[in-house]
């Protein structure tokens, strides 16, 4: 890997010298200037409050950055943070795309899970044709799966973003793929270590649905959901031409920078958590951002009350979403909020600290403010880890004419009919004689 | 750690290496410890320049009131309202086990008792974050019997926990779990005297990426279990500590190489936040701590 990294460090001094000569690509290289931001003042202002990795280390995570710029049409880019595992760790960058740019992968990606599901109901097929053949009809499973919740559009809820990730600074850049609301409900039961390999099999109870790809990306939107913040005002809703009934009310998920934001007082910023707010939508429990109906499109046998007492759900879910950045669990608020140097109170910068997300961490200061993650992508609770108990047995087969289901007789049951039975032998036997004696005696008569 | 002013003798030679192997891997002393920061920097969490730079002018002045040998930086612990930064310190007495002492801004510094059983067992119950104040009391309740007499009545008495002693009893427990040191930095002679060996270069690349090639830093626990024919293998002066190859649950220690094979950091998962770095082939290594001073008992689960 140190061959890798000097490669990596060469091409850039190379494509430095191209450029210098050549001149017409500069308008190229500037765009990419702008989009890469800048790590190395992040770095700085992360440093004051002791987190963060070397400086030499996020020089590194910058020009790896320039690199994932220059290979994809990339629009604005951020460096999201690092996720340790076990044998590698995972640097994450946080991107949207160009407009329109992103569909070709993600059709390619749609028609490679198509082809595999294409496969898997041709074996099914062939199964039902030999069971045909068999006299004895296996009853089929009575369980129908709950119905898929879809997820959500490219660039909207919790795939608002791209996350690219790469193991080590000079490393080529992996796509992760979108994530769907079952892999977040999934990812919120089980706690994995990441083992640095993104192919590995997650192997929990209940089953992950995909590989460490997949659960990797479920828990960057989880942290993303829970532990982005951003000083007050800084962000603001875009003007929007759509109805805001259509939309419900909550979700407007489009938001820009205020360019009149005049930053707040940094002291302000530590004394209380009212000035900090969350700048991404909280994820539901259905593992969605905007509430979705799944029975929208079930059979017209279902009531219609059903249907709109779950819309009614739904939309409480949405707006009674407290403000979770001053709620306090189990007596532990969410945040610690401090100065980075108390020493010089009129220079030093407002740190934010999860609680909730340990490694998560957010600095603010003047109009300038950063979200960072470092750590291993595991939420704390102060209570063990209690993995779900498997589901009950089910009932092989109703009870009708044909099989009815009883206990069979105990031990002490089987002796009281045997010696009933014997009994009742004994005392046939008797009467038998009985009535030989009478016959004999008729005939002696 | 016992209390015990004459620990066993193994572990008073122990402490005497001690003394003399900080100096030559330079793990976390004054001098080294910009350079130890920098290195054990992967895992996210470091001091801030401020901190760093009152780190160092007062541990001198340590040093100088509390008439240690030598003073070392341990780690920070992160409550939720200020972190505790903890120093260690050895005295020119061998004989003395390590003393412990704590900050909350780095500037001045509180000497802790030392760690006794029962303090280890007081604290097992009370669980979540540090809260960052020393003073502060856990109150946990339990059911004591108390009997009067001929009757056994079972009370319920509210027993309460200061901070400092969890302070105490965590960072013992650290030590003794996951402090790591690595093979052929200390050898032992024939007569017992554990000497630190001054041809110690580092370990070759190969060596660095095993388990094998790190030990417990303390008494041997499991060494004394292991079959004769496990123990022919051994170099019985250099194989005299705990490797970290057999520990319990297997898959604990997570080891990677950095910055291109140029430097190997173990972290823990038992302990999460306690690195362990080497840089192969120099005598750069060390290890620090910060973390939230909790035990990951879903490790289990996690792996």
């Amino acid at each position: 890997t140190g061959l890798y990294l000097f490669i990596f460090l060469k091409r850039f001094y190379l494509f430095e010298r191209e450029c210098m000569g050549g001149g017409a690509e500069g308008e190229g290289q500037t765009d990419s200037e702008l989009t890469v931001p800048n790590i190395m003042e992040t770095a700085f202002y992360f440093e004051q409050a002791g987190v963060g990795l070397s400086s030499d280390e996020s020089f590194r995570i910058f020009m790896a950055l320039k690199q994932l710029v220059e290979q994809q049409p990339i629009h604005t880019c951020r460096f999201w943070g690092k996720i340790l595992g076990l044998s590698r760790s995972y640097l994450v960058a946080e991107v949207e795309f160009r407009e329109g740019e992103e569909e070709g992968e993600e059709e390619e990606m749609e028609e490679m899970m198509e082809g595999g599901e294409g496969l898997e109901a041709h074996g099914e097929e062939e199964g039902e044709e030999d069971e045909e053949k068999v006299t004895d009809i296996i009853p089929k499973p009575m369980w129908k799966a709950p119905p898929v919740i879809p997820k959500e559009e490219s660039r909207s809820g919790t795939n608002k973003y791209l996350y690219f990730v790469c193991n080590e600074p000079g490393r080529p850049w992996t796509r992760l793929p979108h994530v769907t609301p079952v892999q977040i409900v999934q990812a919120r039961k089980i706690k994995k270590y990441f083992t640095g390999y993104l192919d590995a099999p997650v192997i929990s109870f209940p089953p992950f649905p995909g590989n460490e790809a997949n659960y990797l990306r479920a828990q960057i939107a989880r942290i993303s959901a829970a532990t982005h913040i951003s000083p007050l005002g800084f962000y603001q809703f875009g003007e929007e031409e759509g109805d805001e009934e259509e939309e419900g009310g909550a979700g407007r998920d489009s938001y820009e920078e205020n360019p009149d934001f005049e930053g707040i007082p940094v002291l302000e910023l530590v004394d209380s958590m009212a000035n900090w707010v969350h700048h991404t939508q909280h994820i539901l429990p259905q593992g969605r951002c905007t509430w979705v109906n799944p029975l929208q499109k079930m059979e017209e046998e279902e009531e219609l009350g059903e249907e709109e007492e779950k819309a009614d759900e739904g939309m409480e879910e949405v707006t009674a979403r407290g403000n979770s950045l001053s709620l306090k669990i189990m007596h532990m608020s969410p945040w610690t909020a401090r100065l980075s140097c108390s020493l010089c109170p009129q220079y030093s910068v407002a740190v934010v600290r999860s609680n909730l997300w340990p490694g998560a961490y957010a600095y603010a200061s003047g109009k300038k403010f950063e979200n960072i993650y470092i750590g291993w992508g595991h939420k704390y609770s102060p209570e063990n880890f209690n993995p779900p108990l498997p589901a009950p047995i089910q009932h092989e087969y109703p009870s009708s004419l044909d099989i009815m289901e009883i206990s069979d007789p105990t031990v002490e049951e089987e002796q009281a009919l045997k010696a009933a039975q014997e009994q009742a032998l004994a005392a046939a036997e008797e009467e038998e004689e009985d009535e030989e004696e009478d016959e004999d005696e008729d005939l002696e008569d | 750690m016992e209390g015990q002013s004459f620990g066993s003798p193994w572990r008073q030679l122990l402490l005497a290496t001690w003394r003399a192997l900080i100096g030559a891997v330079g793990a976390m002393d004054a001098e080294s410890l910009l350079l130890s920061l920098e290195l054990a920097s992967g895992s996210g969490q470091g001091l801030s320049p401020d901190r760093r730079a009152s780190l160092l002018t007062s541990l001198t002045l340590v040093k100088r009131d509390y008439r240690y040998d030598r003073v070392l930086f341990w780690g920070r612990i992160l409550g939720l309202v200020a972190d505790y930064y903890i120093a260690q310190g050895l005295s020119e007495d061998q004989l003395a086990p390590r003393k412990t002492l704590y900050s909350l801004n780095c500037m001045e510094w509180s000497l802790l008792p030392p760690a006794t059983e029962e303090m280890v067992v007081q604290t097992s119950v009370v669980k979540g974050r540090f809260m960052g104040d020393p003073s502060h009391e856990y109150e946990h309740t339990e059911l004591q019997k108390t009997s009067e007499g001929d009757k056994v009545f079972e009370e319920e008495v509210v027993v309460q926990i200061k901070e400092e002693t969890r302070l105490v009893s965590v960072i013992d427990q650290i030590d003794k779990a996951v402090a790591v040191i690595p093979r052929g930095a200390l050898f032992k002679t024939p007569f017992g005297p554990i000497h630190v060996n001054r041809t110690f270069e580092g370990l070759s690349l190969s060596e660095a990426k095993k388990l094998s090639s790190y030990f417990h830093f303390r008494e041997p626990v499991e060494l004394r279990n292991k079959t004769l024919l496990e123990k022919a293998d051994l170099d019985p002066s250099l194989d005299f500590m705990d490797s970290l190859e057999h520990d319990i649950p297997k898959g604990s220690w997570s080891i990677q190489a950095e910055r291109g094979n140029a430097l190997v950091v173990l972290r823990s998962l038992l302990w999460p936040g306690l690195t362990f770095f080497h840089a192969p082939r120099t005598k750069n290594c060390g290890y620090i701590y910060v973390g939230t001073g909790e035990k990951n008992i879903d490790l289990p689960f996690m792996l």
